[in-house]
């Protein structure tokens, strides 16, 4: 039983059964990071699979942007409480890119520029379930978004969908990341509102 | 680590800080305390059951069971006017936290430290300045506090208050007081080259406020030659309400 607080009356809204627990609607969209932007050029700019046997498959900016393409629209959820519905993406699905990954590990842990990580098992980013995306909402992706590219794994809490990334490295076993080394939730399942350690 | 739980909280008193914003002093019996610059989920219920509930920051080191959030009224917010305007003494919400590992000052470092504010960005800088001084730490501190004007200064008595070790400077955005020479304007580079620290000294810098002002303020202290992993951030997006 919720503590009441006197004279609160909010406002409703009717999102269905879109909305995980504890979540509200947005319109805009926020930004959330621990550091400065990083500024990544394009002819610098990588993306890297590397695979628990030492493995590295690479992209360039051409190779990646010559992938046969997707544009998922989905909802996604912030742990900061906000949910945005009906997003608009344009990027790769990861089954594309692990199409020739030769792999039997069972955790990623997904790096950036400018060092942030996030690990989740291998298995949520396959079977449609992952992109790596370039564009939002018909545009290039600005950096403040997480441009040039970002991971989008809209069914976990938004701070696994990396920023700026740049790789993933397949692990036979969990290496948690920057959150969830700093106490939030290992998995972050918004559906079971895994938001902190302990969730 | 256990799960946090919601905790019922009682509104002590609610003291102006602005024409638009408060700070509400809480009482959270067996509060375990928390460090300077987390924030805590605040949970509100309506009579039928309805609830919602937002992150804020807290403004001040953990005193006992009491503890300090300063909330900005946001026009048409569904949150910030309840707990600004009319929420009194003795009425309730629920909070869970503390929340966040790396948005933190701990007492104790060596470095000094350069605070950058932007509006209610305040808020968890404030709690470090406090828990610099509640410790009675020499650690140097540097704050520099973008603000529209002087009406819209957060703790503007505490902060004109000496604090041996604490400089602050003021960055007014759109109206100066009599005295103060810089024209109105949002940071520059300048700015922060003259009241912040010299790169080379390797403050830990801490940025909040909303956005904008964070993404200008870490791009120049970058500019500057800040490393980029002594430079920590925290953005309150416009959502919030």
């Amino acid at each position: 039983m919720n503590v009441i607080s006197r004279g609160f009356h909010g406002r409703r809204r009717d999102e269905g059964d879109r909305l995980p627990p504890g979540q509200y609607l947005v319109e805009d969209f926020p930004v959330l990071s621990a550091g400065p932007t990083p500024r990544v050029p394009l002819d610098r700019w990588e993306f890297a699979i590397d695979t628990e046997a030492g493995v590295t498959h690479r992209w360039s900016w051409p190779e990646f942007q010559a992938l046969p393409q997707e544009t998922p629209t989905v909802d996604i959820h912030c742990v900061t409480e906000w949910s945005k519905l009906d997003t608009s993406w344009e990027g790769v699905s990861l089954d594309v890119l692990f199409e020739d990954v030769d792999t039997d590990a069972s955790y990623a842990l997904v790096y950036s520029y400018g060092g942030y990580t996030t690990n989740l098992p291998l298995e949520d980013l396959l079977d449609g379930k992952a992109w790596i995306a370039h564009r939002f909402d018909g545009e290039e992706l600005e950096p403040r978004h997480g441009g040039p590219a970002r991971l989008i794994v809209p069914h976990l809490y938004f701070w696994k969908s990396a920023k700026w990334v740049r790789g993933i490295r397949l692990l036979d076993d969990d290496h948690p990341g920057f959150w969830e080394t700093a106490g939030y939730h290992n998995y972050g399942d918004p559906w079971r509102e895994q938001r902190y350690e302990g969730d | 680590m256990p799960r946090l739980t919601w905790q019922a909280a009682e509104l002590v008193t609610s003291t102006p800080e602005t024409g638009t914003a408060r700070t509400l002093r809480l009482r959270v019996p067996g509060w375990r305390g928390h460090l300077a610059g987390q924030h805590v989920d605040v949970r509100l219920t309506a009579e039928d059951g309805y609830s919602t509930r937002r992150s804020y920051s807290l403004a001040g080191p953990a005193d006992g069971e009491f503890l300090d959030l300063t909330v900005e009224s946001v026009p048409d917010g569904e949150v910030s006017p309840y707990l600004t305007e009319i929420m009194r003494p003795g009425d309730q919400v629920e909070i869970r936290g503390p929340v966040g590992g790396w948005f933190v000052w701990r007492p104790g470092g060596d470095r000094p430290v350069l605070l950058v504010a932007g509006g209610s960005g305040i808020v968890p800088l404030m709690a470090m300045v406090r828990a610099r001084r509640q410790a009675g730490s020499d650690t140097p501190f540097r704050l520099v506090y973008s603000v529209r004007g002087p009406d819209n200064v957060y703790y503007a008595d505490e902060l004109r208050r000496p604090d041996p070790g604490l400089d602050v400077s003021y960055l007014y955005t759109r109206s100066v007081p009599e005295g103060v020479s810089r024209p109105a304007g949002r940071v520059t580079q300048a700015d922060l080259a003259e009241a912040g620290r010299p790169a080379a000294l390797a403050p830990d810098c801490y940025v909040c406020g909303p956005t904008g002002f964070v993404e200008t303020a870490a791009d120049l202290l970058l500019a500057l030659g800040h490393a980029p992993e002594r430079i920590r951030t925290e953005r309150f997006g416009p959502s919030g309400g």
